[in-house]
């Protein structure tokens, strides 16, 4: 019966605010219930406020073998960070 | 440390910087616990051990799922239930305590089979034992969380504030658990003729026991403003499990009751043959080893 449900991954928002998170997958027939489940198997010690389910089968992720031509260029462009500003002491959150 | 305030000493009361997993609140901190004026007391302590009764039973047959469910995310969800009514039956007990002068652990561990009050659809084998499967489980789910949460919606007006406080929390829990089991009854109704079948059958197993829910006790009599009738939740309770049941292509099982001892039922103590086993396994470890904590 396992080998026949399919895959889903589960995202969590944390807080009104925070985005989504991927937290892990999980095995259910439809989904509604890969919602429920989710909200059993990752929402029990009070994590979400928000639930995303996506069929694993949908998601379209980057390989492996592309990883040098995909991120190895941005590694020498720091100036793309906003490290370059001086943080006030009283803003607090940044 | 106890149990209940592990999260807070892990956090040392503060707990704004934690992205998951914050704001956790107690459901009954603030609200008065004395007894309302003209209440009957004893009463009020029957009712309550009726109320968590119920609950503290079903949590056990529940409990007995895990690690045997069909999927591992439906072991989680079934325990997740079992623990909400586990919740629901320490206060519930709580609340008896604090008229008998007993701890809720005393009243759960060390009363014997004719001092429960819960009725029998909490305490008949729906599987994984031989007297259910899992869709008698869920059949067993249906039914008993569409009629204590009709229960609860009316119990947030009792005249006692820790009744109506404790409604108030398990109406959120309640409805998850019917809708857990609505979801499973259309799903296993609708889906293939063998899930249909025993689908079928689990509702036959467990609807003898239906008439007892709506049995006005005594007790129940005594506590007007302060206790719900039961019968007053049979049209509202009949019209869920209709709606259901018709989405779900099941048929309504004819009204059958199952046999009282001259009369009485399990609001009297009086239990069906698997309540002393079920008794046995729950509180063998408190009785050999009086006062075992975790």
């Amino acid at each position: 019966m396992s080998t026949t449900w399919p895959l889903w991954e589960v995202f969590v928002r944390g807080k009104r605010g925070l985005n989504h998170v991927h937290v892990g997958s999980l095995h259910a027939p439809d989904a509604e219930m890969a919602l429920r489940n989710a909200r059993d198997v990752y929402t029990r010690r009070n994590e979400g406020v928000s639930i995303w389910v996506v069929p694993a089968t949908e998601i379209t992720a980057s390989s492996p073998d592309e990883k040098d031509p995909f991120f190895a260029p941005s590694g020498d462009k720091v100036y793309r960070h906003p490290t370059f500003y001086a943080i006030p002491e009283d803003v607090p959150h940044l | 440390m106890s149990f209940d305030n592990a999260y807070e000493s892990l956090l040392g009361g503060e707990d704004a910087h934690w992205a998951f997993g914050t704001g956790f609140s107690e459901a009954l901190s603030g609200v008065d616990r004395e007894f309302p004026a003209g209440v009957d007391r004893d009463a009020l302590a029957s009712y309550c051990l009726m109320l968590g009764d119920d609950a503290l039973i079903f949590s056990q047959r529940l409990a007995e799922w895990c690690s045997r469910a069909p999927e591992l995310e439906e072991d989680i969800a079934l325990a997740n239930i079992a623990l909400d009514l586990l919740g629901q039956a320490r206060m519930l007990l709580t609340r008896a305590g604090e008229v008998l002068g007993k701890t809720e652990d005393e009243l759960a561990y060390l009363r014997d089979e004719r001092e429960f009050r819960n009725v029998h659809l909490a305490e008949i084998d729906c599987g994984p034992g031989p007297g259910g499967d899992f869709a008698a489980t869920i059949a067993r789910l249906l039914v008993f969380s569409s009629w204590r949460l009709a229960l609860f919606s009316r119990l947030r007006g009792s005249a006692d504030p820790v009744l109506a406080a404790i409604a108030e929390k398990g109406l959120k829990e309640l409805a998850y658990h019917r809708d857990h089991a609505a979801q499973w009854t259309v799903r296993l109704g609708d889906g293939t003729d063998e899930s249909h079948r025993r689908m079928q059958a689990g509702l036959e197993r467990v609807w003898p026991f239906v008439d007892e829910l709506f049995a006005t006790h005594p007790v129940e009599a005594r506590l007007s403003g302060v206790a719900v009738d039961p019968a007053s939740l049979r049209s509202e309770v009949d019209g869920v499990l209709e709606a259901v049941l018709s989405a779900a292509g099941l048929t309504r099982p004819a009204d059958t009751k199952a046999a009282r001892v001259a009369g009485m039922a399990g609001r009297d103590g009086v239990h069906t043959e698997v309540m002393g086993y079920l008794l046995a396994e729950m509180q063998h470890l408190h009785r050999s080893l009086p006062g075992a904590v975790w």
